[in-house]
């Protein structure tokens, strides 16, 4: 008997292409994974798309022009399950910065005609805007979580992905900690796992790809780090990276514009 | 012959997001327009205020599939503000992990990219069916490419290993040992490969381009080197402003770059092996001779060989690094915070990225600008489908519309950096 077979749709918005780039870093995974899924609709690696709707839509990307803010909920009608993949979709990335100034000004910077130029004040996530299955954080996100994700919802169970913090992998490499032994500031102790504490592990302290882990003490760290020298300016540019916009991040770095 | 529009609304498989819109009136092609809606992400307006330490992992952000480059530039150009002289082993290991992307990057374009086009496949997937051994090895070799970036460099994604100066830890000469005899199986692809895919059916196209890339005395450029052309160009970095401009056009996000009173120019694999092919290793250089695949060639379709003898350059210098590293004492050399303005520019997967940063007495971004190849190449996109679309415009809708595809998927166009870029409309009216 033939077995139809999942539909995985990949969706973009503002975005480096680094998360979806993930699925096909899966080299040792992904014919095993096309042979399970029917990858529906995926521009990056193919021309053939096939309509909605979709067992699975994966988003990445943030909301920054009134288009895109249109095109996301012709893509929830359209998905049983939406899951955001990576920082941007997750928390508005990178490009979130804009977030905290004058976009016209941005705008202005980069672009000689900034009446060609159509943008939103603000990069929000996905969740801002339509009901979200499940937010995978990342910059960019671990591809063995992306894989468990699909895995987990394709089998009607909840992912098994670490809420904890990046300490805990830490750890568990061996680690000596960088902020207690050398006095590095290191974002370890409030963000969230999946990266394998990679930064520690090459001598230098976390700086926030995976975004707050839960019940995060901002404050607490933000405090440490004035502790170890830390000027007001220097505690917001460390929390204002590709996660600035997640509402622990955004309220530590404001804190300290006061 | 009828008039028509030709247009496709989202270019697949291109990374990031752009549309393609030629017009065409009593037989004539009047329009070519390379739409570019990917969103802009203004770095350059938000690297203002930052330190200059965190521009190699915030710039890295600009691409997913190239972050190396844009780490290598910045770096670059910010080292030359400071007069950091990185000691010969970390220049090696940054040629490296280099070496290391140009895998990566070039495997997933020639096999997963641009490929099904010649065979007729709408994607990897299904061309993995007629040809499961291929893809399988395929998939191996961008493996191994993305394995040297992770050692070196942490992950392959975004990695977290180069700063200022150097790294922050450097490789161990066993880490890099484990990865010689991945790499001498992926030098032994690599010339299959090369001589598989010279076999493939060329549309027999040519234009009068000007190639464009780095030129360095005694190596195949990545990171350093002055800037050369076909037609004469040779200026060191710090000069590309007075010879290169970007202009801002109604129809793009993306900025679209020329060489000033002379126009379109081609950056990328072609051009950079039609400029260099002298410093290729002698295995290389035999393999394309083998083929007959020597410089100058003029046909935008066989960028798909350039980027494979490319690759298996890549494998050969990779295999040269390993078996004569010597972890050096220090990661990094160290220097002292000055303030000025910096020239960076390397050799991306896609072609030159050029750098520019001016720092305060602190190590504050002032002001920064940044040109990746995508955005340099758009311009010679678009006149590639002037005239190719014209040679072609008795083919059914379909076909041609796959045509157009495919010239632009010669020079494996990177919307997301470009915008800091494809859709095809093709209108016959």
């Amino acid at each position: 008997m033939k077995v139809k077979k999942p539909k995985i749709a990949v969706w973009k918005f503002a975005s480096c292409d680094g998360c979806q780039l993930s699925l096909l870093d899966c080299e040792d995974e992904l014919l095993d994974v096309v042979g399970a899924v029917e990858i529906a609709y995926f521009l990056e690696a193919s021309r053939a798309t096939v309509s909605g709707p979709y067992d699975i839509s994966l988003v990445e990307g943030s909301i920054t022009t009134p288009h895109d803010a249109e095109r996301i909920h012709k893509i929830r009608k359209v998905s049983k399950y939406l899951i955001t993949i990576g920082a941007c979709a997750t928390a508005g990335g990178i490009q979130a910065l804009r977030n905290f100034k004058d976009v016209k000004e941005f705008i202005s910077i980069v672009y000689a005609n900034p009446s060609y130029i159509e943008t939103l004040n603000k990069s929000t996530p996905i969740a801002d805007h339509v009901f979200v299955d499940f937010e995978l954080r990342g910059c960019p996100i671990n591809k063995y979580h992306l894989i468990e994700v699909i895995n987990a919802f394709l089998n009607g169970r909840k992912p098994n992905i670490p809420t904890y913090s990046v300490c805990m992998e830490c750890k568990r490499n061996g680690n000596v900690c960088v902020m207690v032994s050398k006095g590095t500031p290191c974002l370890g102790p409030v963000v969230q796992a999946g990266c394998g504490a990679i930064c520690p592990s090459y001598n230098r302290g976390c700086y926030g790809c995976f975004g707050p882990k839960e019940t995060p003490n901002v404050f607490a760290l933000s405090e440490h780090f004035v502790k170890l020298g830390l000027k007001s300016a220097d505690i917001i540019r460390v929390l204002r990276n590709f996660n600035s916009y997640a509402e622990p991040f955004r309220k530590g770095s404001e804190a300290y514009e006061r | 012959m009828k008039d028509k529009v030709i247009k496709v609304d989202y270019l697949a498989r291109v990374e990031g997001e752009g549309a393609l819109y030629v017009k065409v009136k009593n037989g004539y092609v009047v329009d070519v327009k390379l739409r570019i809606f990917e969103p802009p992400r203004f770095f350059e307006a938000f690297l203002r205020g930052r330190s200059f330490m965190e521009v190699p992992d915030i710039t890295a952000r600009i691409c997913g599939i190239c972050p190396i480059a844009y780490q290598m530039s910045s770096v670059h150009a910010i080292e030359s503000i400071f007069g950091v002289k990185p000691t010969r082993q970390i220049r090696e290991l940054r040629r490296l992990i280099y070496c290391g992307e140009w895998i990566e990057s070039h495997a997933l374009h020639i096999f997963m990219l641009h490929l099904p086009d010649f065979f007729g496949y709408d994607d990897v997937i299904q061309m993995s069916k007629q040809y499961p051994d291929l893809v399988k090895k395929a998939l191996r070799l961008k493996k191994i490419g993305n394995e040297i970036v992770r050692i070196i460099g942490g992950r392959e994604i975004h990695p977290i290993n180069v700063r200022v100066g150097g790294f922050y830890k450097v490789p161990k000469k066993n880490d890099l040992k484990k990865i010689e005899d991945d790499l001498k199986w992926a030098r032994d692809f690599c010339v299959e490969a090369v001589k598989f895919l010279a076999g493939l059916d060329f549309p027999d196209f040519e234009q009068d381009y000007e190639f464009v890339a780095l030129s360095h005395p005694d190596e195949y450029p990545f990171n350093e080197g002055r800037i050369v052309s076909s037609k004469g160009l040779n200026i060191s970095v710090n000069e590309y402003d007075s010879y290169f401009i970007e202009e801002h056009v109604p129809h793009s996000n993306a900025l679209h770059s020329s060489i000033i009173g002379r126009g379109a120019y081609f950056v990328g694999p072609l051009a950079r092996f039609n400029l260099n092919f002298d410093k290729l290793s002698p295995l290389v250089k035999e393999v394309s001779l083998e083929i007959d695949f020597k410089p100058v060639c003029k046909n935008p379709f066989k960028s798909i060989i350039a980027r494979a003898v490319e690759t298996l350059y890549a494998c050969d210098e990779a295999l040269r690094i390993i078996s004569e590293y010597e972890e050096p004492e220090n990661p990094f050399v160290s220097f002292e915070i000055k303030p000025g303005i910096g020239y960076g520019c390397t050799e991306a997967p896609r072609g030159i990225l050029y750098h520019r940063y001016k720092v305060d007495e602190k190590g504050i971004i002032l002001d920064a600008k940044i040109v990746p190849p995508t955005s340099q190449n758009l311009k010679m996109m678009e006149s590639d489908l002037w005239k190719f679309t014209a040679t072609y415009l008795n083919l059914p809708e379909d076909e041609l519309t796959w045509k157009c595809e495919q010239a632009i998927r010669n020079y494996d166009p990177c919307i997301s950096c470009a915008t800091h870029f494809l859709k095809l409309y093709i209108e016959r009216e």
